[in-house]
C-alpha cells in the first residue's frame, strides 16, 4: 500500500513543480504508480524542500493495522508467563474447548476417546497438543510487537491446509483465559485480565491474517 | 427474533417471486459467500468452489429447498428446521458463529448473501422488505 502525502507550504517553489494541495492523504492502491508529474515535481535542492509542496511518497504497511502493547501490558503478561506450566494449562485450555463447545471436536476425529468430561480432561493426545499451541503463544509474547509476522505461516497453515475456522481461535482465547483465572486468582486482576484479553485477541486476528 | 405477521408477509411475497430459480439463487447466495466470508470456505475443503462449480450448484439447490421449506412453515421454524439443526450441530459441527445475521465477523451470510440475492434479481422487482428477510 503506498501513502501519498502532501507537506503544506506557504508558497509554490517559482519553476513550477508544487502540487496545489492542502494538507491532505491520498492512498493509493498496490501497484499503481504514481504519475509523471509526481516525478518532476519532487523538489531539486534543500530550499526547495522547505519551502513547496511537494508529494512524499510512503511504501510501507500502515502501522494502524499493528497492536500496541502498552510497557505494563507486556510487564503484566511476562510475569504472569513466567509462572504459567505450559502442558497443564495448554491441556486444560484444549480440553475445556472441546468440552464447553463440543463441535470443536471436529478437527480431532484422530485423538480417539472425546466421548465424556474425564476422558477430553485426561487424553494424552489433548495434553499434548494443548502444549503445543500453548508453546506458540509463548512465541507470541516474545514477539508481541509484531503478531502478523510472527504468524504468517501458521496463519496460512490454518486456513490451506487445516481448514480451520477462525472462530475457533477466539473461542481457544477465552479458554486460556478461564484458566489462567482459575489457576491464578489473586494475580489474575482485571488489569492483568485486560492484557491477556488483548493478546489472546490479536493472537487470533494475526493467525486469521492469511485466510483467503 | 420473532417474525411479525407483517414480516412473514413480506418473506412470502419476497420468496414468491424467486419462482422456480430458487436453486440459482442459492448456488449464488453461495458464491456470494465464499467470496464475502473466505472463512465459511474453511468448511468445504472437498468442494470444487470455482465458479459455475457443479458442486456448488447442488449444495445451493439443497440449501434453496430448505429456505423453501423454511418460508412455508414460518409459524413453527424451529420445529420445521430441527432436523437441519441437528446436523449442523452434531454432524456437520458448524460453529454457531456462521448463523449469525447481524455480526460483522461471523455470517449468517448465507442469509445476507440472499438478501443481497433477492435485492437484485434479474427479472423480478426488488423485494418489499429486505429487513424482513434479515429477521427470516
Amino acid at each position: 500500500m503506498s501513502i501519498l502525502l502532501t507537506h503544506p507550504c506557504p508558497s509554490p517553489t517559482p519553476g513550477g513543480g508544487p502540487l496545489p494541495l492542502t494538507n491532505s492523504l491520498i492512498l493509493l492502491g498496490e501497484g499503481r504508480t504514481l504519475g509523471q508529474e509526481m516525478r518532476n515535481k519532487r523538489p531539486h535542492s534543500e530550499e526547495a524542500a522547505q519551502t513547496c509542496f511537494w508529494p512524499i511518497r510512503i511504501t510501507s504497511k500502515l502501522p494502524d493495522t499493528m497492536v500496541h502493547f502498552t510497557t505494563e501490558e507486556k510487564a503484566a503478561v511476562a510475569s504472569l508467563w513466567a509462572k504459567v506450566n505450559v502442558e497443564v494449562v495448554g491441556g486444560e485450555s484444549l480440553a475445556r474447548l472441546l468440552i464447553v463447545y463440543p463441535w470443536t471436536q471436529r478437527f480431532f476425529d484422530s485423538f480417539g476417546n472425546l466421548y465424556s468430561e474425564s476422558a477430553i480432561m485426561g487424553n494424552p493426545k489433548v495434553k499434548a497438543h494443548g502444549r503445543k499451541v500453548l508453546n506458540s503463544f509463548g512465541n507470541a509474547i516474545e514477539h508481541m510487537d509484531d503478531l502478523k509476522g510472527t504468524f504468517a505461516d501458521l496463519s496460512e497453515l490454518h486456513c490451506d491446509k487445516l481448514h480451520v475456522d477462525p472462530e475457533n481461535f477466539r473461542l481457544l482465547g477465552n479458554m486460556i483465559l478461564i484458566v489462567l483465572a482459575t489457576h491464578f486468582s489473586k494475580e489474575f486482576t482485571p488489569q492483568m485480565q485486560a492484557a491477556w484479553q488483548k493478546l489472546t485477541n490479536a493472537v487470533a486476528n494475526a493467525l486469521t491474517h492469511k485466510y483467503h | 427474533m420473532v417474525l411479525s405477521a407483517a414480516d412473514k408477509g413480506n418473506v412470502k411475497a419476497a420468496w414468491g417471486k424467486v419462482g422456480g430459480h430458487a436453486a440459482e439463487y442459492g448456488a449464488e447466495a453461495l458464491e456470494r459467500m465464499f467470496l464475502s466470508f473466505p472463512t465459511t470456505k474453511t468448511y468445504f475443503p472437498h468442494f470444487d468452489l470455482s465458479h459455475g462449480s457443479a458442486q456448488v450448484k447442488g449444495h445451493g439447490a439443497k440449501v434453496a429447498a430448505a429456505l423453501t421449506k423454511a418460508v412455508e412453515h414460518l409459524d413453527d421454524l424451529p420445529g420445521a428446521l430441527s432436523e437441519l439443526s441437528d446436523l449442523h450441530a452434531h454432524k456437520l459441527r458448524v460453529d454457531p458463529v456462521n448463523f449469525k445475521v447481524s455480526s460483522r465477523a461471523g455470517p449468517g451470510q448465507i442469509w445476507a448473501s440472499g438478501a443481497e440475492n433477492a435485492a437484485a434479481p434479474p427479472p423480478s422487482p426488488r423485494p418489499p422488505d429486505v429487513p424482513s428477510l434479515g429477521s427470516f
